[in-house]
């Protein structure tokens, strides 16, 4: 599981840099054939960076299928995607939190109507250093932690070490849901170390041993032998849940979100059929090999 | 006739093409300023003297610069304490005392060091000095400010030992010839006579190290923690203005009080670069006149 997992995501790197230099090719010569016929024949997809390997993925394949159709995926961050959205520069936005109501506002005044849809769920996965002892902590223990209530780890039976707290840049779609769902909107700790990568994180937490951070599911299963994934609680009485694939899909482990497509309005011709392929068996195929877990 | 016009028409070109710059530079304080100034109607100035900076907040949003400031002030000033001994130790060596053949060693090795990109050698922080420092020290963690010091005192030492080497070649030979025949040793006159004669130059150098210090991003975002804490002590971590703008500006709503925040920052930071050049430059003149 681990490895496949592991090679996919390498896949998927590999895919995104070719994925890249195939679009910068395909830029020269997109917009003539952009408006050649009544079809688009040019598709851009700009948004989450969380998403950016499961959405070139999707591209990649969707191409393969329809030659003929180029599409662009570009990252950026959630709300870079939203504002290419409203300003007309995408034709999908990719976000990984929901549209916030101040971008609803301004939807509504350049007459855009975001149409939003549920492709995948993403887990996060709390980790922390394989030589903790600690396996598991309650929602609120974690909220504790990441607000700085807390700050050693003997308040969780394990040894009297301060914790040190590890989290992703406030530009992350991460950042503001784990803030939601975890902290229940408080603020983070201002001694919380904010990391610029996913990677960064992994690999702090695998050489600090008292350190804690969260990360997207896929990543944390891809680096199974360099971190600890913890099993969380919902409160003291809940089972403690490690994520899997099962576990996020049944709702069983609560840290867990969807990931959306936004859209102008309803879909048409070839950008209805991108979505379509997005949510067919075989586009779901994709989201598990990607490392995130399905919506159906 | 036709000569002199094609003469003028030419120095023309020429004096657009260097005007350019300057054109540049002010519509870049335009820009910041055209930018950032909404933010001193709302929320106002005030906001950005507190000490807090979170600006991705459901409870309140603060964008107090403090601690920003006291961030970048701090690993500057721990670079600069690295880089002057290694810079003008160096700069002395190979000016006064390397054999020619070590001066044709030293010298690419100093231009290849000065020409690495600074994502570079902050993955070489990240993964190397990161972990060194925590083991060193003995610390929970080593994504401190003192690891953004060392970092930018490698970046900035190439550009320091290369002008206080100009520095010190251009001090007149007369001056260390008179120091020997007075009897004075090698390392007396290099003290006594040469570095205090080359000074203003050094001065300069260090100066211009020090801009490109407070002005480096991605290396210091790699391996200093970004929490934005005031702090003084060199194992805490501390979040830089460079580091700020370069890890917020991607996901930040246009027109927003933290976009207008960030720019705000931008603005502390150009004055900053902008004096330390103006008085570099000033020193540098200075030493060339005498």
């Amino acid at each position: 599981m681990s490895l496949k997992i592991r090679k996919n995501v390498k896949e998927a790197t590999v895919s995104t840099f070719l994925l890249a230099a195939i679009l910068v090719a395909a830029f020269g010569c997109a917009r003539r054939s952009d408006q050649a016929e009544g079809e688009k024949r040019f598709i851009t997809i700009k948004g989450s960076d969380t998403m950016v390997h499961l959405v070139s993925n999707w591209a990649q394949a969707f191409m393969q299928k329809n030659p003929g159709i180029e599409v662009s995926v570009t990252g950026g961050g959630s709300g870079t995607g939203i504002a290419a959205l409203l300003n007309g520069t995408t034709d999908i936005c990719a976000a990984s939190r929901k549209i916030k109501n101040n971008e609803l506002m301004l939807a509504i005044e350049k007459h855009i109507q975001p149409n939003e849809i549920a492709v995948a769920r993403d887990g996060i996965a709390v980790i922390v250093n394989p030589a903790n002892p600690v396996d598991e902590l309650t929602i609120e223990q974690l909220g504790k932690i990441f607000t700085g209530k807390s700050s050693r780890w003997s308040d969780f039976s394990g040894p009297d070490e301060k914790i040190i707290v590890l989290s992703r840049e406030s530009s992350s779609g991460t950042y503001v849901f784990f803030q939601e769902m975890v902290l229940k909107k408080q603020d983070y700790m201002t001694d919380a170390k904010l990391m610029p990568a996913t990677s960064t994180i992994i690999q702090s937490v695998s050489t600090d041993r008292w350190s804690i951070g969260y990360v997207g599911l896929g990543y944390a299963l891809a680096a199974k032998d360099k971190v600890k994934i913890l099993a969380i609680k919902a409160d003291e009485n809940s089972p403690a849940i490690l994520p899997s694939e099962q576990t996020v899909k049944s709702g069983q482990y609560i840290i867990s979100r969807p990931l959306y497509l936004y859209l102008n309005g309803q879909p048409k011709g070839t950008l209805k059929e991108f979505v379509d392929f997005c949510l067919s068996n075989e586009g779901q195929a994709i989201v598990q090999e990607t490392g995130y877990v399905v919506v159906k | 006739m036709k000569a002199i016009w094609k003469e003028k028409a030419v120095k023309l070109l020429l004096l657009s093409t260097a005007s350019t710059t300057i054109l540049i530079v002010i519509s870049i304080f335009v820009f910041l300023g055209k930018e950032a100034g909404p933010f001193v109607v709302e929320p106002g100035l005030k906001e950005l003297l507190s000490t807090r900076w979170m600006p991705v907040s459901f409870q309140k949003e603060s964008f107090g610069i403090l601690p920003l400031i006291t961030g970048s002030l701090l690993v500057t000033c721990l670079a600069a304490l690295l880089m002057v001994p290694f810079g003008i130790g160096a700069s002395v060596y190979i000016s006064e005392l390397a054999k020619p053949l070590e001066r044709e060693i030293l010298k690419p090795f100093i231009e290849i060091l000065a020409g690495i990109p600074s994502v570079v050698i902050g993955f070489f922080g990240f993964v190397v000095l990161v972990p060194l420092i925590k083991a060193c020290f003995r610390l929970s963690s080593g994504l401190t400010a003192l690891a953004g010091g060392i970092l930018l005192a490698i970046m900035a030492i190439p550009t320091v030992i290369s002008i206080s080497e100009d520095a010190i070649r251009s001090v007149p030979t007369s001056y260390k010839e008179a120091s020997l025949a007075l009897g004075a040793s090698k390392m007396q006159t290099i003290w006594k006579v040469t570095v205090p004669a080359a000074l203003p130059g050094i001065t300069a150098a260090i100066m211009l190290g020090i801009g490109r210090v407070i002005g480096e991003t991605m290396a210091v975002m790699m391996v200093t923690g970004n929490a934005a804490l005031i702090t003084a002590w060199p194992f805490d971590s501390v979040r830089t203005m460079t580091a700020t703008i370069a890890a917020e500006m991607g996901e930040v709503a246009f027109g927003s009080v933290h976009y207008r925040a960030l720019f705000c920052v931008g603005i502390v930071l150009l004055l900053a670069t902008f004096g330390l050049n103006v008085v570099a430059q000033k020193v540098l003149k200075k030493y060339r006149v005498a």
